[in-house]
């Protein structure tokens, strides 16, 4: 059983902001991972204010610069099937069609999905760590395997979405409202690295919410795709993936966007991937070429150092992969 | 439980619930309040005070006092005697508690009860032909596609979810459609069988 908490479905964006306003408010979307979150005692919540029933929040919808409106609401299951998205932006719907089960997917969110807290054993299990307030991470010196190979600073967690570095890779933004009005944020900007606060995921205020991620206008010479990497075939967090969203002329890369899942507390961009890359001619050769440069920086732990050749060896599979679609 | 010794006079138990069954006591058609029903949503519901609400659950009605926090598994088991989803992980892990909202497989186990208004579920209850069992249940058996029979009802449910956006899959598509469903007596290859099977008294092969 759950605890207790007051509930309210909201029935406009202002009502939900009002009342996400209160002490100790959580927002419900799918609520796929805030009941797991409750159930597990990671963190409490004195009123749950549900969107789920906000209209202004769902659908999928292309925008007057001929790009695509996602409303948050839309679930993962919706996104994976959208034929606009399995067209035009490949990598959203690869990425989407790899989240978690069938059954997940016809409930989750893409919202919640980019707002997701953290898998780590210790934040989700009885360990009051510095993520949840206490004074230390207990991945550091201790069972590590799914851990972060950049990015850790005190605090060792991965994003767990598929979502979001595929938003990522394709230069998505994300509208959010709130009491203060309303504001639109790239989507690189939108998750917060432990160093800058190690007890927040995202940049959202308590009284905010996310209303819609905006897709840019795709261009006709743009492949895209995404490769996720996991311990077992049913459902699974990924160990290590890559979104790609790269601009070709002919087989010369114009620009590149190369983002990494599963091993870094945020979406991980790779510059140095990128920069690799970038006007030349994508074979195999500068392929072996990008996939070390990609795993430049990277520092193993105790027990996950297996991902900086996991990671290698999918970066260069799938730059050749992607050169040949 | 206190909470459901508190609300006796409301809840049915699920032995009552059986013995009054034939006589529709628990459920009230009540599609003509439904309106009334869906304008109280906005209401603050308090955790301690239950909030009657409506749900849809196999084409009846079924008016019920809920808190906030009961899951939707919950309500079905333990208030409507609809106990063939079941209770595994309570953590959208194994699949045991999949139910069919408006059409489509989701787990009962994550979601609110007060969330599943205005939808249409479907339990395995749901599936029957009157005293025949439905063409996914029938493949089950015909298939052997069980051992102890704890994950049935839920991968029953996923396979018709599935067969129901895709008559005909593919293997892939069944794999991966079945995915959030997990046996820990390891039928699968006989689930996939039966699946299959499915498909053929369907009429989709
Ligand atoms: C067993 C399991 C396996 C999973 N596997 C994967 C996987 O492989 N890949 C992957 O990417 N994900 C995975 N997930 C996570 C899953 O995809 C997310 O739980 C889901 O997308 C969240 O969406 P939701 O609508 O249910 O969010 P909710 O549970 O409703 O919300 C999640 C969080 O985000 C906040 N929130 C939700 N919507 C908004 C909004 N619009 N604005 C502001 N805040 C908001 C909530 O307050 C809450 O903290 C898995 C989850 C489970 C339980
Ligand atoms: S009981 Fe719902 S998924 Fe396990
Ligand atoms: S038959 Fe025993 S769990 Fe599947």
């Amino acid at each position: 059983m759950l605890p207790n908490f007051t509930y309210v479905c909201a029935s406009s964006e202002k009502e939900a902001i009002k009342h996400l306003a209160s002490d100790g408010a959580r927002i419900h979307a799918g609520g796929t991972d805030l009941l797991g979150c409750l159930r597990d005692h990671v963190f409490t919540a004195r009123k749950i204010v549900s969107i789920s029933k906000l209209d202004s929040l769902h659908g999928i919808r292309k925008t007057a610069e001929g790009g695509l409106r996602v409303g948050a609401l839309a679930t993962i299951t919706e996104v994976a099937r959208n034929p606009i998205i399995r067209d035009r932006y490949h990598v959203l719907a690869q990425a989407a069609s790899e989240v978690a089960s069938p059954q997940l997917r016809n409930q989750g969110t893409i919202g919640g999905n980019i707002c997701q807290k953290p898998r780590c054993w210790y934040y989700r299990g009885e360990f009051h760590c510095l993520r949840k307030g206490g004074d230390q991470c207990f991945a550091a010196g201790g069972e590590n395997q799914f851990h972060c190979i950049f990015g850790g600073d005190m605090c060792y967690i991965v994003h767990p979405s598929d979502t979001s570095p595929a938003l990522l890779s394709l230069g998505a933004s994300v509208q959010i409202s709130g009491k203060r009005g309303s504001r639109t944020v790239l989507m690189e900007h939108f998750h917060i690295p432990p160093g800058q606060d190690v007890q927040k995921e995202t940049i959202l205020e308590p009284d905010e919410i996310v209303t819609a991620i905006l897709l840019p206008p795709a261009s006709p010479a743009m492949k895209s795709s995404y490769r996720k990497v996991r311990a077992r075939q049913s459902w699974d967090f990924a160990l290590a993936g890559t979104a790609l969203a790269i601009q070709f002329s002919g087989a010369t890369v114009e620009k590149a966007r190369v983002v990494f899942s599963g091993v870094a507390p945020v979406p991980w961009r790779s510059k140095e991937v990128e920069k690799t890359i970038t006007g030349k001619r994508l074979d195999a050769n500068l392929a072996a070429k990008a996939a070390e440069a990609a795993v430049k920086g990277a520092e193993a732990m105790e027990k996950n150092a297996y991902k900086i050749p996991l990671l290698r060896g999918i970066v260069e599979e799938e730059l050749i992969a992607i050169a040949k679609l | 439980m206190e909470e459901d010794n508190k609300n006796k006079h409301i809840h049915l138990t699920r032995r009552s619930f059986f013995s009054t069954m034939g006589m529709g006591a628990a459920t009230v058609v009540a599609s003509n309040n439904l309106a009334a029903w869906a304008s109280e949503e906005n209401k603050v519901m308090d955790p301690t005070e239950p909030t009657k609400i409506t749900l849809k659950i196999n084409g009846q009605t079924h008016r019920i006092l809920v808190e906030p926090r009961w899951s939707l598994l919950f309500v079905l088991r333990e208030h409507l005697g609809l106990s063939a989803a079941k209770t595994g992980c309570e953590r959208g892990e194994c699949g045991a508690c999949t139910v069919l909202i408006d059409n489509v497989p989701r787990y009962a186990c994550m979601t609110l009860a007060v969330e599943a208004q205005g939808t249409e579920i479907v339990t395995l209850e749901g599936l029957m032909k009157g005293e025949e069992l439905g063409h996914v249940q029938q493949a089950f058996l015909e298939q052997d596609a069980f051992q102890c029979g704890y994950c049935t009802p839920g991968q029953i449910m996923a396979a018709d979810g599935l067969l129901r956006s895709n008559p005909k899959p593919t293997d892939g598509e069944i794999r991966k459609g079945m995915s959030g469903n997990l046996c820990r007596c390891g039928a699968y290859h006989n689930i996939f069988q039966a699946v299959n099977r499915a498909v053929e008294l369907k009429g989709g092969g």
